[in-house]
């Protein structure tokens, strides 16, 4: 049974055949409109993630099988206190492959653990988020052709960023990345990813403050947003969330090959005049989304 | 300095880090137990400054002193028999331990499940660092 809890739990050989099928996808949504047909998704929603949830059941649809689920914890048995554990084993018998949400890291491990249905993290606390991040690759291996030799930024909050978190471990497995990492110091990334990931590996990286001074050296900008959910203190994030505002007016410092990425939802860290620069992929991303996760489901469930 | 008697069998367990004694006290339960027990806190160490000690007189059984390893990677264990050191043991560290340390990390399922083992996984063998499986919080030791 393979589950998909960390972005490394596919091997870059298994990776490259996960984004080919979703550039099949891409190249025609609908050559595997009834594939899962008789399947079914169970999408265990503890937090509220319209997106997220939407894409995985869009997916799921797509593919031409049906779904089932809650979107909060309020509606579903953990308000009664029942377990992830036991919740997962009555959910088994139910569905054929589910994605899960969770506010607690380790939340889809536990699943996993415990399932007798291939589990899918979408998303645990801080932690990993890896659908976001095959989301992520195939956006940059489709519009910029390749996955190596890339000077990447990732600007906002990296520290409790975990797109970010997991980005950068999923990359660093390819060669000649050079990563531009643009935060508050407050907001830096955390030590293990530094020390472990980027250290561990030799790979070149460098820590600044301001977001104009490196715009011209990027091949990717990955935004984020600051968010409020991170926070046990609100005055901290009062504070840190305005810190970076892309415009037009930084756009022009950038190259005119860059690309914008960004997980979204956006707030006013990316001003609404970007959204019509051919460089800002961030919609075009969303909607990659949802192929990358068709493609893992017909994997997951070894349909192809 | 302070002498305690000369062990004619028994466990000695050495350079603990200062103040760390009752941390491994009350791991091997030995406020339970009948055997008598010394501890040295704050003993004179040429490698580190300060160290605490445990002696431990007469065996404990059946017990994985390994562990011991995972809450202060620095311990050293010596054996007596016949007021002799019999045995120096050199503490392998466990690829994994559960239920010996515990995720304080308020982000992890493991704060909010009671009954979920806390697992860890040793993932730097030299600094004889753990990190939980659910959350990848590093333990902290004090």
């Amino acid at each position: 049974m393979k589950h998909i809890i960390s972005p490394t739990d596919l091997s870059l050989s298994e990776l490259d055949e996960l984004l080919d099928l979703s550039e099949e996808i891409i190249e025609d949504p609908s050559k595997y409109s009834e594939i899962c047909h008789g399947k079914k998704l169970a999408s265990l929603f503890y937090e509220p993630s319209t997106r997220t949830r939407l894409s995985f059941e869009a997916a799921m649809l797509n593919l031409g099988g049906n779904i089932l689920g809650f979107s909060s914890a309020d509606s579903s048995s953990a308000a009664k206190g029942e377990s992830v554990a036991d919740t997962i084993r009555v959910i088994s018998s139910y569905a054929d492959i589910c994605a899960i949400r969770h506010p607690k890291e380790g939340a889809p491990l536990v699943a996993s653990h415990h399932s007798s249905i291939p589990v899918i993290n979408a998303g645990d606390g801080g932690h990993n988020h890896p659908t976001q991040t095959f989301t992520d690759l195939l956006t940059i291996k489709h519009l910029k052709g390749r996955l190596q030799e890339l000077t990447i930024g990732f600007c906002g909050d990296l520290k409790f960023g975990r797109t970010v978190h997991s980005l950068i471990t999923a990359l660093a497995r390819y060669s000649n990345i050079k990563f531009i990492l643009i935060s508050p110091k407050e907001l830096k990334i955390p030590d293990y990813i530094r020390e472990e990931i980027l250290d561990a590996k030799g790979i070149s990286y460098v820590e600044v403050r301001g977001l104009e001074e490196v715009m011209s050296y990027l091949d990717i900008l990955y935004m984020t947003r600051v968010q409020r959910e991170r926070f046990f203190n609100e005055a901290d994030y009062v504070r840190l969330k305005d810190t970076y505002v892309l415009d037009s007016r930084k756009m022009t410092l950038a190259k005119e090959d860059m690309l914008v990425l960004h997980p979204l939802p956006r707030v006013n860290e990316i001003s609404t005049d970007v959204d019509d620069d051919p460089r800002a992929v961030y919609f075009k991303q969303a909607q990659y989304g949802v192929y990358v996760r068709m493609a893992l489901i017909m994997k997951l469930l070894k349909l192809v | 300095m302070l002498n305690i008697g000369v062990l004619r069998e028994g466990i000695v367990i050495d350079h603990i880090k200062a103040g760390g004694a009752m941390k491994i006290y009350s791991y091997l339960n030995l406020e339970n137990v009948d055997n008598s027990v010394a501890i040295i806190k704050n003993a004179r160490s040429n490698k580190m400054g300060k160290k605490d000690i445990i002696k431990i007189e007469g065996n404990l059984g059946d017990i994985n002193l390994d562990v011991l390893g995972v809450l202060d990677h620095r311990i050293t264990i010596n054996i007596i028999e016949d007021g002799v050191i019999k045995v120096k043991k050199n503490l392998e560290l466990p690829d994994t331990v559960e239920n010996v340390l515990l995720c304080k990390n308020p982000r992890c399922i493991t704060s909010i499940e009671q009954s979920i083992p806390h697992i860890f996984h040793l993932t730097d063998k030299d600094n004889g660092m753990y990190r939980c499986i659910y959350c990848e919080q590093e333990h902290e030791k004090r």
